[in-house]
């Protein structure tokens, strides 16, 4: 169970998350919705370990594990997974070999032997079929030439091979067509099950139409201001953010 | 275990930035006297047991040597060096050995200890290629210089049933003198700088191949050299000669003890590549670099160059530098031969107090020659990296090319790189092509790898073996893999 509590932060002595509680207990997937500049992706780059942060107060637990005392790759370890906005390109640094080293490296952190590179092809192969990947993408160096919609794509075979417990998904569906998103969304609800949750961030509330969430949060001015069932999203998308902040 | 994955992980189980390669072998070493003067000269060619001529041409460098002055043009600094407090010979004391059984044990092990294959057994056993490729791995034959002696080359028997000579080239004195007397010092003659007069004054050992008219070498051929003895310089020269339409492919590797004085490596390397003959020559350069406050670590001042003499020649240069405490070297082209071409794949690192000045020469005579540069430089620590290169051609070189791509990375905030690129083009129909990039490891980059569970080290490895790829992909599969760990090793302790 992920649980956060009171959690503020600051990036250059300016307070954009102000005192967040939330809990997504393990099997469930929640999603944050909120508009521009309302701390979404501040709130993924926190959890994560990201650096130019500081949290001022508040704590965030992961399986009882203090996420915010660990390096980000301990953290990516317990099983966390974050799903970036916007990938990073690695130039000369092919994907096969990225996505092979990092799930080596957790496969180690578990305490699991390593897979040689054709035991890794196979799995890949298998993952990428899924996701109507081109295998061709595995050759390619990490996010390099990639389009918006390949860069995305390649963040959820990252996370289905990596087969995290929690998943923070920032902003997965900006910038996709509708193939593209119903692509990355077959890739979550894949994953749905007992063992896995979600923390789905989004500016629109059409990517919840594939991804049927069990909790929504609105986070306005860094803080959870509404949560509600996944009606929730339907009205925001009638009404819009205005409304709740006018009740709020 | 196969040779090739012993290697590796001696390169792997390296931790927190040590330099593993820092023991010192004890064995008995029997040295010139300290210092340097023509006495000495005659000393080592006496030592060595060789003709008049060769004795007479190492009198003359020396004596070049003595009216010439250190280059003071590169951009590293260093005190001034007393080469009158070095010896300049330095032998294990054992006759020198006639085959594998002969070698002192002692120096077997150091080599095992190293990770180089000296055993011929282990190879012809036959190594297994690993999974990810179905390419049949050949054996390595290997030459092994320690301080100033080879002490031993394997395979020689199955290439010579090729024709082809590979030996050292105290052997080659001896055995084929007319060979060595027609190229020695062709390429680059004894007063062609100061480092290249003071090694061929007193140059003690290294290797020399040739590969007559025709012949592919069938494997790859290795030189291995170790500075063991304390206050020595190492001087070895290396000759190389492909006969029309040959081929061989050429990988030297080096490492020294950690010692907290400087040592001195000026070598020369000479090529020479007739009409469609191919010669790719690997380097990866991994002498002690000293401490990280730049205590100690090997001044690696080094003339390497090719002539491309003839047509459809050529020349291959790539070259992994992660040691030394200075390296000074530019292995160059000169392309004379019509359609003969140039290459200079080259990745260096400087962490710490390292400092490199390091590029390539290429020089356009031939019509319609071509060459091209591609220069990784990565900079951590306090470590400055220059590269520096020239691009010459001359006016009958029509339609000549050139690409150039320097690219910088820096990690840090202490570090430097600079880029001087010389271009003298006298050719109208010439085409010289310069690109040149700085970058950083970005923080996105760092932190999307440690996000995905890659600690930080094993990012910076990754990232920095991704910028160095175009590089890595030149050398021999074998040493390639060795090298990815190299770079990572090389930059332990630069992050965080």
């Amino acid at each position: 169970m992920l649980k956060i509590e009171g959690l503020t932060a600051e990036i250059d002595g300016k307070t954009i998350l102000n005192g967040i509680d939330l809990e997504v207990p393990q099997g469930e997937l929640h999603a944050i919705m909120g508009p521009n500049g309302s701390g979404k992706s501040t709130l993924s780059y926190v959890l994560a370990g990201r650096e130019g942060y500081e949290v001022t107060a508040g704590s965030a637990t992961f399986d009882g594990h203090d996420l915010l005392s660990m390096e980000p790759e301990e953290r990516a370890a317990t099983g966390l997974f974050l799903a970036f906005q916007y990938p990073v390109e690695l130039p000369g640094v092919g994907n096969a070999n990225f996505l092979r080293t990092a799930l080596n490296a957790l496969r180690r952190s578990k305490g699991e032997p390593e897979l040689d590179a054709m035991q890794f092809l196979k799995v890949a192969r298998e993952r990428m079929r899924a996701l109507a990947m081109p295998e061709d993408m595995l050759k390619r160096g990490v996010n390099v030439g990639f389009s918006g919609g390949e860069k995305k794509r390649n963040e959820i075979l990252q996370m289905a091979l990596l087969n995290p417990r929690m998943a923070l998904l920032d902003e997965t569906d900006s910038g996709l067509d509708i193939d593209a998103l119903r692509i990355v969304a077959d890739g979550v609800n894949a994953m749905r099950g007992p063992a896995f949750s979600a923390l789905i961030i989004t500016h629109y509330q059409r990517l919840l139409d594939y991804i049927v969430p069990d909790r929504v949060h609105v986070l306005m001015g860094g803080r959870i201001v509404k949560s509600g069932g996944p009606e929730l999203a339907k009205e925001l998308e009638v009404s819009g953010y205005t409304s709740v902040q006018a009740a709020a | 275990m196969p040779a090739v994955s012993e290697t590796i992980e001696t390169v792997q189980s390296v931790t927190e930035g040590a330099y593993k390669w820092g023991f010192h072998t004890d064995i008995e070493t029997e040295f010139a006297p300290k210092g340097l003067n023509e006495d000495i000269v005659r000393f080592i060619s006496a030592k060595k047991n060789e003709p008049q001529w060769l004795l007479d041409w190492r009198l003359k460098a020396y004596r070049m040597w003595l009216k010439m002055e250190e280059p003071r043009w590169p951009a590293v600094s260093y005190p001034p060096i007393d080469y009158q407090d070095a010896y300049y010979y330095a032998a294990p004391t054992r006759p020198a050995p006639k085959s594998l059984a002969d070698v002192d044990p002692e120096l077997l092990r150091t080599y095992e200890k190293l990770g180089i294959p000296l055993k011929e057994q282990a190879w012809l056993a036959g190594v297994r290629p690993d999974a990810d490729s179905d390419e049949e791995r050949l054996p390595v034959a290997v030459d092994a210089v320690f301080d100033s002696v080879s002490v031993a080359t394997t395979f020689k028997d199955r290439l010579a049933k090729e024709g082809i000579i590979f030996c050292s080239i105290s052997e080659a004195v001896h055995n084929h003198p007319d060979l060595v007397r027609e190229y020695l010092g062709t390429v680059v003659p004894q007063g062609d700088n100061f480092y290249a007069a003071l090694n061929s004054a007193v140059f003690t050992d290294g290797s020399f191949v040739y590969i007559p008219k025709g012949v592919r070498c069938p494997m790859e051929l290795s030189t291995y050299f170790r500075i063991n003895a304390k206050s020595t310089g190492q001087f070895e020269r290396t000759l190389i000669i492909a006969e029309e339409g040959s081929h061989v492919s050429y990988l030297e590797g080096c490492t020294a003890p950690m010692r907290d004085e400087n040592q001195l490596h000026a070598a020369v390397v000479e090529l020479v590549a007739m009409d469609d003959a191919t010669i790719k020559y690997s380097t990866v350069q991994n002498w002690y670099p000293g401490d990280s406050e730049g205590r100690g670590g090997i001044y690696n001042f080094v003339t390497k160059r090719a002539h491309c003499r003839g047509d459809r020649s050529k020349v291959s240069w790539t070259q992994v530098e992660t040691g030394s405490a200075i390296t000074w070297k530019y292995p160059s082209c000169v392309l004379l031969g019509d359609d003969s071409v140039g290459e200079f794949y080259s990745v260096a690192i400087t962490n710490n107090r390292q400092q490199a000045d390091t590029g390539t020469k290429m020089i356009h005579v031939g019509k319609r020659t071509r060459s091209t540069i591609v220069s990784k430089g990565i900079s951590a620590g306090r470590g400055q990296n220059t590269y520096r290169g020239l691009v010459k051609v001359a006016p009958a070189a029509s339609n000549a090319r050139n690409f150039t791509q320097c690219d910088s990375l820096l990690i840090g905030d202490q570090c430097g790189a600079h880029t001087v690129p010389y271009i003298e083009n006298r050719c109208m129909t010439a085409k010289v092509e310069h690109e040149a990039t700085t970058s950083r490891i970005a923080e996105d980059q760092l932190f999307y790898c440690r996000q995905r569970g890659l600690s930080e080290e094993d990012a910076v490895g990754l990232i920095v073996n991704g910028f160095c790829r175009e590089v890595l992909k030149e050398l021999p599969m074998e040493f390639a893999v060795e090298a990815q760990k190299l770079l990572q090793i090389s930059l332990e302790g630069s992050v965080g």
